[in-house]
């Protein structure tokens, strides 16, 4: 409903805008404990799985299907079925691996820097967002290792004491990026499950069926709600935030080291590390409301999920939108300011030689839509607008990282060297493979795990307020 | 521990927050110790009133990160120096700003495995089964909507009818027996 719309005389508007603030609320008026838990529970224990559901599951699967299909063909041919020769030897994977792994990036900011600064909004979002991280993580984990041409070799990069004696090289982002990389993945894991260890003893309890009961029960460690077991559980929370705020900083700065760091003209800058992280988070928000949008819808958690959630999630689209301009235009600065030729003719070349077509997507994907449009609350309560904002943000995302690293290698210092970049069906089917393995696994997520924590909604609730006066009659 | 036999607690169930954590206040200032609240998300006022304030997580995850920090660090300099010398372009061996990374990585690494598992392991969990399941009343509503006190048989003030009423007095809405 338009709600952007909303005079305060209308009937509907204490409903929806929280007169102490005068913003959209964080969850409807009306919600108690119980309607918290059963909406949440109900979608996980019911024995009948929607329809719907296996739908999407099905097409998910689908597109991991081509990505099994994809990968199996690689690793019976090598690379040579991609399209990464000289000069462009870094093609698809990389572009994919950056892409998926700074989509991950929203899931923590939301479930870590959000929880430190007390901005208790995220918590209807920050489960399925944490969700999004790993499963992003999987995806963005696999392309390096693929990349390699001998993944079967990959725990070479891995300081072990093998027969050979060889140990890896720690001066290296690259090597860096496995440190980087590892401990992203394993952090979001433990964090995720930490978090969700309370609303399995509330699935325990509810669970009908004796799988669900025992699968729930073991998972749950035994919750019961201790009220020392809870302060030691959020002080770990806290604590995992506290730790997961500057690993997601520099996993894309490791990330953004890997170009940075490589004396090529076109990434050999300083403004990478921090342009990196901010479009991480832009791209990342993005995807949380390309997924939170038709979740709330299918689910119908309208009065969970929020316009305050989606308008929130605009504004902070913004303001990263606008970090991520100012590393395009401090590019395009540096490029004349350096007096470099060659980051002179990098930039030219970016911008109108022959693959300049996927520098003006970007520009228009990433800041001419959003950048202007973004700034109206009407437009940011808009749900469909929303929604389309959010594939046009990840669409120019995905080309600024394809900007980056074709635009920047296809014409080599030398004219004699110069080459092009054009993609095998085999790299769009892996690319669009990894699409399926993500939504296979979020789907699958979504029905078999608590999306929305309970616990930290509980906390949301006016009846959560510890209220000084007795409220009973007397005599009891 | 031994399987145990009798009476384990005598648990009181409440409507609000706010009947449970006074409650428990007034249980804590009669001179109870062997007890604790059950809630279906954090109430720090009620771990306060039992007269829980600080917990161990800190420190275990402090320990866990200089670990890290302290093997990562010294694994790069071994290999780097020791076991795997390699000249790149010149520069040196210990070229210790490169290492700085993996062993900050690591140091986060640590830090938050032991943050996790040493929650979990403060907390005696996993303890699959605890004899408050068996109360017909806990199951339904102490991680959904109801607030639970529970006096343990373990403390020496525990008599199992003078602390019923002592519970009823307290505003409960009712009071069970739980066995072991």
């Amino acid at each position: 409903m338009a709600t952007s719309n909303l005079k305060p005389t209308d009937p509907e508007y204490a409903r929806w805008v929280d007169p102490a603030t005068g913003e959209f609320r964080v969850i409807e008026p009306g919600q108690t404990f119980k309607s918290i838990t059963d909406k949440i529970t109900r979608i996980v224990l019911t024995p009948h799985t929607p329809l719907g559901w296996f739908a999407i599951f099905a097409l998910a699967g689908a597109g991991a299907t081509v990505l099994l299909v994809a990968v199996t063909w690689l690793f019976l041919k090598g690379t040579g079925i991609w399209a990464v020769t000289q000069p462009v030897a870094w093609g698809f994977a990389i572009i994919n691996f950056v892409w998926w792994i700074g989509i991950g990036h929203a899931g923590t900011l939301i479930s870590a820097i959000l929880l430190l600064f007390k901005q208790s909004w995220r918590n209807s979002i920050s489960r399925f967002a944490e969700a999004m991280t790993i499963f992003a993580v999987v995806c963005a984990g696999m392309f390096p290792l693929i990349h390699t041409g001998r993944p079967w070799l990959g725990y070479w990069m891995l300081p072990l004491p093998y027969t050979m004696t060889v140990w890896p090289q720690f001066r290296s982002p690259l090597e860096w990026d496995v440190f980087a990389v590892s401990t992203y993945a394993t952090i979001s894991v433990v964090f995720w499950y930490v978090g969700m260890i309370p609303d399995f003893g509330t699935f325990r309890d509810r669970a009908k069926s004796r799988v669900g009961q025992y699968f729930y029960g073991i998972i749950s460690l035994g919750w019961r709600g201790s009220v020392r077991h809870w302060m030691r559980y959020e002080t770990a929370s806290l604590l995992l935030a506290g730790l997961a705020t500057p690993l997601v900083l520099s996993v894309h700065t490791v990330i953004s080291f890997d170009f940075a760091v490589a004396v090529l003209p076109g990434w050999h800058t300083t403004i990478f590390p921090p342009y990196f992280v901010a479009g991480a988070i832009y791209s990342g928000f993005a995807m949380v409301l390309t997924l939170a949008i038709p979740l709330r819808k299918f689910y119908r958690l309208e009065a969970l999920v929020t316009e305050r959630h989606i308008d929130n999630m605009g504004k902070v689209m913004l303001a990263t939108g606008f970090i991520v301009a100012y590393g395009y235009g401090m590019e395009a600065f540096m490029a004349w300011y350096s007096a470099s030729h060659w980051e002179a003719f990098t930039f030219w070349n970016r911008a109108f030689g022959p693959m300049g077509w996927s520098y003006w997507t970007l520009i228009v994907c990433n800041l001419a839509i959003p950048l202007t449009t973004l700034w109206s609350r009407k437009l940011r309560t808009n749900i469909s607008f929303m929604f389309i904002m959010s594939i046009v943000v990840n669409t120019g995302m995905w080309f600024e990282r394809f900007v980056i690293i074709v635009t920047s290698l296809y014409r080599d210092f030398l004219p004699s060297a110069w080459g092009t970049y054009r993609a095998t069906k085999w790299d769009y089917m892996t690319f669009i493979g990894t699409l399926g393995l993500f939504t296979t696994l979020f789907v699958l997520f979504v029905r078999f795990l608590p999306m929305i924590p309970m616990n930290e909604l509980r906390m949301l609730v006016p009846q959560a307020k510890i209220t000084p006066k007795k409220p009973k009659e007397v005599g009891r | 521990m031994p399987p145990r036999e009798g009476t384990y607690g005598l648990l009181a169930e409440f409507e609000t927050p706010g009947d449970l954590v006074r409650a428990a206040r007034q249980a804590y200032k009669d001179g109870w110790r062997r007890m604790d609240c059950y809630t279906p998300y954090p109430v720090e006022e009620a771990a306060e009133a039992i007269g829980f304030h600080t917990n161990r997580v800190p420190l275990l995850t402090l320990i866990g990160g200089l670990m890290g920090l302290a093997a990562m660090y010294s694994l790069e300099t071994w290999i780097s120096v020791i076991a795997y010398p390699l000249n790149v372009a010149g520069r040196p061996l210990y070229s210790w700003p490169a290492f700085i990374v993996p062993a900050y990585e690591w140091t986060i690494l640590w830090a938050g495995l032991s943050a996790a598992f040493g929650m979990i392991a403060l907390n005696h969990m996993p303890t699959l089964y605890h004899p408050l399941f068996n109360a017909p009343n806990f199951r339904n509503g102490a991680l959904v909507d109801k607030f639970f006190l529970c006096l343990e048989a373990l403390d020496p003030k525990f008599d199992a009818a003078e602390s019923r009423t002592y519970l009823e007095s307290l505003d409960a809405i009712s009071v069970v027996e739980v066995e072991y």
